[in-house]
């Protein structure tokens, strides 16, 4: 092979034929050059470039779907949590009303007792006061009959006259009274005119 | 050894020109009558190449890929995307791109035979092999465009440009027709020839001359060296334009693909 190279460099000028001119045309290159050319074409059309689109197809095909795929995960798990979003929401809500709904409730509750304390309150002080009038009228009953024992009694003393006689006792005792009411009115009068 | 053989020979140093990229006179085999040159072989080889890695890449495709069907479906992608679908757009490019796919592969493995040792010569160096594929490429072009416009509507969409007052018109249709249907094979086959022509005459040139130089003697074993090491650095400045060279290749393609396929032009 090495030989034949130098020998082709060589040959020619130690042949001495008439220089060919390198622009000019030789059939038989050219047309060994559109046949060869055009069966790598065939062949490359044919075997080559078909499976390498096909490949190129398939591998974008796999590409998109693997997106198209994680798209779909994606909207999936974005409607779990606009879900689970609308759940907790609702539970605050929910939450919120059963507050304020207590919150009404214990307000009734209060104001019923509050209510209830006041009326009983206003009960016992009614009774109270039932109780004390009752008692200041026995008191006072009490009172007036032992003032007029205690009254006969002494006056019984004083003059010697026994009163122990109910009836008198009574007469008596209302007189006296009668005339201390008689005297407190003169001497009011006498006053009045002193 | 060829230099050594032409110091010995003659003392007189032979600077490659043209006659190095004739293989006429020595072929490898004959099949039929038919003289079976190296660059012809390297034609081949270069599309069992680019074949045979593309199905190793794609036969066993699967969504996550192997090491082998990673590097091709980048290669594939490459032009795909950033050459067929940039430029002729979204709409329409899918159909095109097995097309720009083996030509620039083709294009690129053809060129970098001249890197490759043992092999070292750039199979478009050819020129007839550039034109037959510029020639295919003038047939796509306009066949997408009339396809897409009809004869007459296609005619008008290259030759007329919009825009520009009817005045003008005298001057530039001819002119947009010359250049948009006459000039651009003969460029497309031109830029890659002559890239790959230049690129290994000079090659040879540095190589051959550098020994004719050390053979010499005297300033040469100074200058010998010096001319290989320009050598070796116009070796990796031309891996830059084969690569450049295929990729512009299929660019234009795809440019002019989608030039026919606009709605205006």
């Amino acid at each position: 092979m090495q030989n034949l190279i130098f020998l082709a460099d060589g040959e020619p000028a130690e042949g001495g034929h008439a220089p060919e001119n390198p622009l000019g045309f030789v059939p038989v290159e050219a047309a060994l050059s559109l046949v060869v050319f055009g069966l790598l074409l065939f062949l490359i059309w044919k075997f080559v470039a078909p499976r390498f689109e096909q490949t190129f197809a398939e591998r974008t095909q796999a590409i998109e779907g693997g997106i198209a795929a994680a798209e779909s995960k994606q909207a999936e798990a974005d409607a779990r949590l606009a879900e689970l979003e609308k759940q907790l929401a609702d539970a605050r809500h929910e939450a919120a009303r059963i507050r304020e709904e207590a919150r009404e409730q214990g307000a009734a509750i209060v104001a019923e007792m509050r209510e209830t304390a006041q009326a009983e309150s206003a009960r016992i002080v009614e009774h109270g006061k039932a109780q004390i009038e009752a008692e200041r009228q026995q008191a006072v009953t009490s009172l007036r009959a032992e003032v007029g024992t205690l009254a006969t009694g002494l006056a019984g003393r004083i003059v010697g006259e026994s009163l122990e006689d109910e009836a008198r006792q009574s007469r008596v005792v209302e007189r006296f009274l009668a005339e201390i009411e008689a005297d407190s009115a003169t001497t009011n009068s006498s006053g009045s005119v002193n | 050894m060829f230099g050594i053989t032409m110091a010995e020979s003659g003392g007189e140093f032979v600077a490659p020109g043209p006659n190095s990229f004739d293989f006429s006179e020595v072929p490898l085999f004959h099949i039929g009558g038919l003289a079976v040159t190296k660059p012809m072989v390297q034609l081949l080889l270069g599309a069992v190449i680019v074949f045979v890695f593309f199905y190793a890449a794609a036969r066993r495709a699967t969504l996550v890929p192997s090491r082998i069907q990673f590097a091709g479906e980048s290669a594939y992608g490459m032009v795909r995307n950033s050459i067929g679908r940039d430029i002729i757009g979204s709409h329409d490019f899918i159909k095109f791109v097995p097309y720009l796919v083996t030509v620039f592969f083709f294009i690129l493995i053809n060129n970098a035979f001249a890197t490759i040792p043992f092999i070292q010569f750039p199979t478009f160096s050819r020129a007839s092999m550039a034109y037959a594929l510029a020639a295919l490429s003038w047939i796509i072009y306009n066949a997408v465009g009339i396809k897409k416009h009809g004869f007459l509507g296609y005619l008008k969409l290259q030759s007329v440009p919009s825009g520009v007052s009817p005045a003008m018109y005298p001057l530039l249709v001819p002119l947009e027709f010359f250049s948009n249907i006459l000039v651009r094979p003969v460029t497309l086959a031109l830029r890659l020839f002559a890239n790959m022509f230049a690129g290994h005459l000079l090659l040879i040139l540095f190589s051959t001359g550098g020994l004719f130089l050390l053979e010499y003697g005297g300033i040469g074993y100074v200058a010998g060296p010096l001319a290989w090491v320009l050598a070796i650095a116009i070796s990796f400045l031309e891996l830059l334009v084969q690569f450049l060279q295929a990729y512009v290749f299929t660019l234009l393609n795809a440019m002019y693909i989608s030039g026919a396929l606009a709605d205006e032009h």
